[in-house]
C-alpha cells in the first residue's frame, strides 16, 4: 500500500484508525459520570495531541535516526508560528498559505542553525542548538517586539490588511478557515449519555499528521534513512569510507525543522495566537521527552509519547483535592487523609513533578520508551505460549 | 574610564556565580565523565538552604508581655525566637542578622550529603551509558528537584537579606580618585566576589597541593591506570562529586541576598553555565573559571545604554553569540584539552 510493505502499511492503518476515531476513543465515559473529567475528546486537546505528534515525529527523524540530540527545536516551532500568524494578518485567514509559509520559513531558519550547529557533535551540538533557541527566545521577547508582539504575543486583528480576503463586516472577527471551512466548527453526536464532538480543525490536523507520519515511514525505509542510521551507529567509520556525512545530517536537521514549523503553523491555524513562551527551552525539552518516552528511533513511538504526555498533562492537572477526596471516600478517614497527602503533591499543580519522575524512570529502566516496554510484555507473553514468535508489527523498532 | 570600571565590577558578581557553577560542572565532567544537567538545581538548593536556615533561626514561641498592652487592653503577646532564650537577646539578634553567612556551615554538610546520594543512587549507574542518556536523566532529576522545592517553598521568590553590616554600598570612585558617588558598588557583591575567589582558590589548592587531589588529577588523566595501581578511584570521585555539589550549593547560599531565591533560578543559571563550560573548554578547570568571569563581564558591558543604543537587545544574546563564535573558531573552547569529548 502506497509503496509500504505489509508491516508498515498495517502500522499506518492503525495510526489512521486511532486518529480518525479519536473523538470516540478519547471519550469513553458518559457525560455527567464521575469519570467524565477523564474524557479527552474535546477539540482543543485532540488538536494538540496530533500537532505535538507531528512535532515529535519530526524530532525523531533527527534524534532517533542520527542520534544528534537537539535542545532547541522549540525555536523552529515558534518561528513557524510567527510566520503563520503574519500570513493571517497580511494575506488571508485561509490556513493554506499560513502553513506553507511556516514550513518554508522554519526550513530556512533550521538550514541556518543546522549549518552552524552540525559542525560539532555530541554535547557541543546540544549546547549550540540550545544557544540558538535561547537567543531566538530572548530576541522575540525584547528587540523583535515589533515583529513578535513581545510579551503580549500576536493575534489577528479586525483592521489587519489581509489583502486576499474580503473586508470583514463590523462586529465580525477574523476566523481561521480552509476555503470557508471554519476551523472551530464542530458538530456533536449524542448517543445515549455520550456526547462525541467532531471538529473540523481536528480532522484537518489529523490528516496532516497522517501525511507526515507516512512521509516519516518513507524516510525511515529509504536509503537516505539508512544513511542516517549509519551516522548514528558510527560516524567515524562513515567518514573513513570517504563519505561526507554533513549533507545527510543537515538534510535530516532541516526536515525535522520543517516538521516543527508545520506543527507551529497548525497550532496557529487552530488557535490564532502566538507568544514567545512556546520557544522557551523547556518547550524544547518537552519534545525530547515525548520522543524518549514513546521510544526514540521507532516509528510509532513519538506519536504515542506526544499523545501520552499531552493527555496526562491535561488530565492530571485537572485532579484537585476534592476529586481525590471523592475517590478515597470509601476508605476510613485516617487512611483517606494519608492517601490524599501522599498523592496530592503529584497531581494538579504538581504535574511537572510527575512528569520529571516519569521521565527519569523511563530513562533509567526503559531507555527504549513505551515501545520497548510493550515489546517486553509481548515477548513475555509469547514465551509463555511458546507459539510462533511473530513479533507484533507495531512494536518493532526501526533499528 | 569610570563607566568601564563600573561595568567590570557589575560583571564580577554574576561572573563569580557562573564561574562557581561552571567549576563544579567541570569537576564532575572531568572526574566522572558525566554531563550533569541537575547542577543548576544544586545551586538552587544551596540558595534554599539559606532560606531554610534563616527560617530555622527564627523559630519562635509566644510569650505574654505583661508590661505592654495591645489595642484591646489585653497583655501583649510577643513572639520570641528560641535563639533569644539560648544566647540572650543581643547575640540572638546578631545571629539572625548573620543568617546567610552562617548558613554556609549548614549548607556544606547538606550539599555534600545530597551529592553523595545523587552519585551513589543515580549517576553511578550512568557511567557506561551514552552522554545523551546522562543528559536526559539529569534533566529529569533537575525537573524533580525543582518541583519538590516549589512544593515546599511555593512559587514566589523569598527575600533573604544580607547582614545589616553589608547593606550599604561602597564608593569605589572616591577611593581611586574619581568623582565621589560615581562608581558605587554594594558591599555584599564585593563579599560575593571575594568569597568566590576564596572557594575557587581552595578547590585549586586542594587539587594541586594535597595527596588526595593528586590522585584525583591522576584519575582524571587516566582512570584505568590509577585503578590498576590499587587505588579505589571510584570512592575518590564520589567525594569529588560531593565537593562539586557543595561548591554549587555555596554559590547558591551567598547568591540568595543578591537575587531572592525562587524555584527556577537553577534552570536559569544552568543554561548559561553550560555555555560557560563549553566556551572555557570542556574538562578544563581554569578555562571554566576564566570563561565564567569573562562572560559575566561581557554581559554587563553589553547592558550599557551606549551599547544598547548601537545594537539593541545585545545584552540578551551576547553570551550565546560569543559561545557560537568560540565554538566555530576554537572548537575546543578557550582552554580545552585535546581528546576530551571529541566524539
Amino acid at each position: 500500500m502506497f509503496g509500504l510493505n505489509k508491516k508498515d502499511g498495517g502500522l499506518l492503518l492503525i495510526v489512521a484508525f486511532l486518529a480518525l476515531a479519536a473523538p470516540f476513543i478519547l471519550n469513553p465515559f458518559p457525560e455527567g459520570s464521575a469519570m467524565a473529567q477523564f474524557n479527552a475528546g474535546y477539540p482543543d486537546l485532540m488538536q494538540r495531541l496530533v500537532i505535538f505528534g507531528i512535532f515529535a515525529i519530526g524530532f525523531n527523524i533527527l534524534f532517533g535516526l542520527t542520534g544528534y540530540l537537539s535542545f532547541g527545536h522549540a525555536a523552529f516551532l515558534g518561528v513557524g508560528s510567527y510566520a503563520a500568524i503574519w500570513m493571517m494578518k497580511l494575506l488571508t485567514m485561509n490556513v493554506i498559505p499560513a502553513i506553507v509559509v511556516s514550513i518554508a520559513i522554519a526550513g530556512l531558519f533550521s538550514l541556518l542553525v543546522g549549518w552552524i550547529s552540525l559542525r560539532r557533535s555530541g554535547i557541543y551540538f546540544s549546547i549550540l542548538t540550545l544557544a540558538f533557541a535561547q537567543m531566538s527566545y530572548a530576541l522575540a521577547y525584547s528587540v523583535l517586539t515589533p515583529i513578535t508582539g513581545g510579551e503580549t504575543g500576536l493575534q489577528p486583528k479586525y483592521n489587519d490588511p489581509r489583502i486576499l480576503d474580503a473586508a470583514l463586516e463590523p462586529g465580525q472577527s477574523p476566523r481561521a478557515n480552509l476555503f470557508g471551512l471554519d476551523m472551530k466548527a464542530s458538530s456533536e453526536l449524542e448517543i445515549g449519555n455520550w456526547i462525541f464532538t467532531f471538529n473540523t480543525g481536528y480532522y484537518i490536523a489529523a490528516i496532516v499528521m497522517l501525511l507526515s507520519f507516512y512521509l516519516s515511514i518513507r524516510i525511515f525505509r529509504s536509503p537516505f534513512g539508512m544513511m542516517l542510521r549509519a551516522v548514528k551507529s558510527n560516524q567515524q567509520r562513515m567518514n573513513y569510507t570517504g563519505l561526507n556525512t554533513r549533507p545527510y545530517t543537515l538534510a535530516a536537521f532541516v526536515i525535522s525543522g520543517m516538521y516543527a514549523g508545520l506543527a507551529g503553523g497548525l497550532l496557529v491555524a487552530m488557535d490564532t495566537q502566538v507568544g514567545a513562551e512556546r520557544m522557551f527551552w523547556t518547550a524544547s525539552g518537552e519534545v525530547v521527552l515525548m520522543t524518549i518516552l514513546g521510544g526514540a528511533g521507532t516509528l510509532i513511538g513519538p506519536v504515542l509519547g506526544a499523545g501520552f504526555i499531552k493527555y496526562m498533562e491535561n488530565i492530571v492537572s485537572k485532579i484537585n483535592k476534592s476529586v481525590l477526596e471523592q475517590w478515597f471516600a470509601f476508605m476510613p478517614d485516617g487512611i483517606e487523609d494519608i492517601m490524599i497527602t501522599l498523592i496530592y503533591p503529584f497531581v494538579g499543580k504538581g504535574w511537572h513533578l510527575t512528569l520529571g519522575l516519569l521521565f527519569m524512570l523511563v530513562v533509567i529502566f526503559l531507555p527504549g520508551g513505551l515501545v520497548e516496554g510493550g515489546q517486553r510484555i509481548g515477548k513475555a507473553f509469547s514465551r509463555k505460549k511458546a507459539s510462533d514468535d511473530t513479533t507484533d508489527a507495531t512494536k518493532t523498532p526501526a533499528e | 574610564m569610570d563607566a568601564i570600571l563600573l561595568q567590570i565590577l557589575n560583571g564580577l558578581d554574576k561572573g563569580s556565580a557562573y564561574a562557581l557553577i561552571a567549576l563544579g560542572l567541570t569537576l564532575i565532567f572531568g572526574t566522572l565523565g558525566v554531563v550533569n544537567f541537575a547542577h543548576g538545581a544544586l545551586f538552587m538548593i544551596g540558595a534554599f538552604c539559606a532560606v531554610t536556615f534563616s527560617k530555622m533561626l527564627s523559630f519562635s514561641h509566644i510569650v505574654v508581655d505583661e508590661t505592654k498592652k495591645d489595642f484591646l487592653g489585653n497583655p501583649l503577646k510577643v513572639e520570641v525566637p528560641y535563639i533569644h532564650d539560648l544566647f540572650g537577646v543581643t547575640t540572638g539578634d546578631a545571629i539572625i542578622d548573620w543568617a546567610v553567612p552562617l548558613s554556609i556551615l549548614f549548607t556544606i554538610p547538606v550539599m555534600i550529603g545530597i551529592g553523595f546520594i545523587m552519585e551513589r543512587g543515580l549517576i553511578k549507574h550512568f557511567y557506561h551509558r551514552p552522554h545523551a542518556d546522562q543528559i536526559l536523566v539529569t534533566f529529569g532529576l533537575a525537573i524533580v528537584l525543582q518541583e519538590v522545592i516549589k512544593y515546599f517553598y511555593g512559587a514566589n521568590p523569598i527575600p533573604t537579606p544580607a547582614p545589616a553590616a553589608f547593606a550599604g554600598s561602597f564608593d569605589f570612585g572616591a577611593m581611586l580618585g574619581f568623582e565621589a558617588n560615581n562608581i558605587i558598588y554594594p558591599y555584599w557583591r564585593l563579599v560575593y566576589f571575594a568569597f568566590a575567589a576564596v572557594i575557587i582558590g581552595a578547590v585549586f589548592a586542594f587539587l594541586q597541593f594535597t595527596t588526595f587531589g593528586m590522585v584525583v588529577r591522576a584519575g582524571m588523566a587516566d582512570r584505568e591506570t590509577v585503578g590498576l595501581l590499587g587505588i579505589d578511584i571510584d570512592k575518590r570521585f564520589t567525594i569529588m562529586f560531593g565537593i562539586a555539589a557543595a561548591v554549587a550549593g555555596l554559590a547558591g547560599v551567598m547568591y540568595a541576598p543578591i537575587n531572592s531565591p525562587n524555584y527556577h533560578m537553577g534552570m536559569d543559571f544552568l543554561v548559561l553555565s553550560f555555555v560557560v563550560v563549553v566556551v572555557g573548554g570542556m574538562g578544563s578547570l581554569p578555562g571554566a573559571v576564566l570563561a565564567g568571569f569573562l562572560l559575566g563581564i561581557l554581559e554587563s558591558f553589553a547592558s550599557m545604554a551606549v551599547v544598547l543604543e548601537f545594537i539593541p537587545g545585545i545584552n540578551q544574546i551576547i553570551i550565546y553569540l560569543v559561545a557560537i563564535i568560540i565554538l566555530l573558531t576554537r572548537p575546543r573552547g578557550l582552554m580545552g584539552r585535546k581528546g576530551v569529548m571529541e566524539d
